[in-house]
């Protein structure tokens, strides 16, 4: 039972040697080998250098050290996208085929620095491209209220193993909604923090000026004290903001009263589930009863959201997998010549949506079309980055659907790129704007009972305020302390 | 930009990429649709709009230039598909 805990519980009852690190991960080991032949959210598992940490966890705290060790014992898993020193790591992909970290991510040393147990490389969608888990090269991720629905993506397995009690918490990578979209779909708390607060030193690239680093965990509190050990400056990411770590524990206390929020009038589209929309009306009425102030504001260029953020994202894609040419790691498919080697390599390395996006920004960077396309949706980037900023002269933070319906059926829009595209339409303006956003459960579709996720979007920096408005919900509500039914 | 301005065999040339008959017939539908998709920004006049290439306020972030220790040449050759002489192997590129 020590996995199903949240770290808050689970760190009081080690401080208090109720339960040993070890035994904390042997019960996550074991609650792995029940399910996961079935959920499918790990890739790989390195058992005897998690318990070899547990280990180290103990005996730490037998000295003495455990002071400012805040996760001393917590077992975390990692989403295959971060470098962990001595370990596989494969962004889902056969192109990086037997690649081994030869560093730790700083995400990676800043977790071990404060004790956690980090461990295990789960599933996402190829290099992070995909909003269901279902375009990894090693099979998709189930859905633990419904093994036959997509855990939402990339960040699949990442949202699979927290909601499944497979680990504490877990991080993922969020470019537009990979780590909201699938808390949302999967019923547990994602944060993207505020573009930059996290180092990006140590994870794979896919768009370099949208991606965060960000935790999956059980509860709003959760969420803060992952985010206290992840974040502050980093001089090895020159995207880094000359910030220290934000410590947001001070902030999660109280109602509401004094708190302004708005609700974008052009969030409310056609196309939104009436289950979603009815839950996420009555979790902004719960709001109001515990003191927030909501107005309507208004975001002008949201119906612009995605096709730019399908143009910059594939852009700078296209330029970042450059590096996978079968040279210096990976995959290689020998040729005549370089060309023809990188070539071969390419086409038998990366998957199907990897190669649609590779030859999408290819295009829309390409001598001709580099105005028409890339430049102009650099514009409306600019239109849509100030649209926020004007709302957050009004209100404190925004609150919208996660996702405009809750998980659907596996296969349901493999042939259909746009369709799949069109769900991340509520959590990709926030990575343009680069702002900070978090889902969090706010209720369940009735048949079949899957999770519908809240977002709480903030200005940048305004990290304190989600995690206030986030926690006064969560305390008020029981949505968070569900489990699913896989067993 | 009309969507059947992509010539997916001149794409995937120029991004290195070898696509198969069938990959490229699939991608060049479904690609077209993404395009007429993205489309919608022409609607935008965005006339005297500075680009954003991206969202945080920092420019010019730099380093003292001063020697540091750097990964050793045996663990940046551990993932190589070909190697020796502490090199990279790679195809012939000059006759």
């Amino acid at each position: 039972m020590w996995n199903t805990l949240t770290i808050s519980d689970l760190a009081a009852r080690l401080g208090r040697r109720e339960v040993s690190a070890r035994e904390a991960l042997q019960a996550c080991l074991d609650r792995i080998d029940q399910v996961d032949g079935r959920l499918h959210a790990f890739l790989s598992l390195d058992r005897a250098d998690a318990l070899a940490q547990a280990d180290e966890a103990d005996a730490r705290r037998a000295r003495g050290e455990s002071a400012d060790q805040p996760l001393l014992g917590i077992p975390i898993a990692l989403k295959d996208i971060l470098a962990v020193r001595g370990q596989p790591l494969g962004c889902a992909s056969k192109i990086l085929h037997g690649f081994i970290s030869p560093y730790d991510a700083t995400v990676v040393e800043k977790l071990k620095a404060a004790g956690a147990v980090v461990f295990g490389r789960v599933n996402m969608d190829e290099f992070a491209m995909g909003s269901s888990t279902e375009n990894s090269a090693f099979g998709r991720t189930g859905n633990p209220w419904d093994l036959d629905r997509i855990p939402g993506g990339s960040s699949g397995g990442s949202a699979a193993a927290v909601a499944a009690d497979e680990c504490l918490a877990a991080l993922g990578s969020d470019t537009g909604g990979s780590i909201r979209q699938p808390a949302a779909l999967c019923g547990c708390v994602g944060l993207k923090p505020t573009y930059g607060l996290v180092s990006r030193y140590g994870l794979v690239a896919f768009a370099s000026s949208l991606d965060q680093i960000g935790p999956f965990t059980r509860s709003v509190r959760d969420a803060a004290l992952v985010l206290h050990a992840i974040s502050g400056h980093d001089p090895r990411d020159s995207t880094s903001l000359p910030e220290p770590a934000i410590d947001c524990a001070a902030a999660i206390h109280g109602d509401l009263r004094g708190i302004k929020l708005g609700l974008p009038r052009e969030y409310r589209i056609e196309g939104i589930d009436p289950e979603v929309k009815s839950a996420v009306d009555a979790a902004v009425r719960q709001l109001e009863s515990l003191g927030a102030e909501i107005l309507e504001v208004s975001l002008p260029h949201t119906q612009y959201a995605v096709a730019t953020y399908y143009i910059i994202a594939t852009a700078e894609a296209s330029a970042n997998l450059a590096r996978y040419d079968g040279v210096r790691y990976g995959l290689r498919i020998d040729g005549d010549d370089p060309i023809e080697m990188y070539a071969r390599t390419r086409g038998a390395g990366f998957g199907p949506e990897v190669k649609r996006r590779i030859i999408l920004g290819t295009y829309v960077l390409s001598s001709g079309y580099y105005d028409a396309y890339y430049l102009r949706a650099q514009k409306v980037r600019t239109l849509i980055r100030q649209d926020f900023l004007r709302a957050f002269e009004q209100v404190d933070a925004l609150v919208t659907p996660t996702t405009p319906t809750a998980a659907f059926r596996a296969g349901e829009k493999v042939d259909n790129p746009l369709q799949m595209y069109l769900c991340d339409i509520f959590t990709i303006p926030c990575n343009l704007a680069g702002i900070c956003g978090l889902s969090l459960p706010c209720g369940f579709t009735r048949e079949p009972r899957l999770p519908i996720g809240l977002q709480i979007l903030g200005p940048p920096m305004g990290e304190r305020t989600l995690f206030k408005v986030a926690h006064a919900y969560e305390q008020a509500t029981s949505w968070h302390r569900q489990k699913p039914p896989i067993q | 930009m009309a969507a059947a301005d992509l010539d997916i065999q001149y794409v995937a040339h120029l991004a290195r990429l070898d696509l198969t008959p069938d990959e490229e017939a699939r991608f060049s539908a479904q690609l077209g649709r993404i395009l007429d998709y993205i489309a919608q920004l022409r609607e935008l006049s965005v006339d005297g709009i500075e680009p954003t290439a991206h969202a945080v306020p920092l420019v010019n972030v730099t380093r003292p230039d001063e020697v540091r220790p750097s990964m050793p040449t045996r663990a940046a050759l551990r993932n190589a598909p070909a190697q020796a002489n502490d090199l990279f192997l790679v195809p012939k590129i000059v006759e």
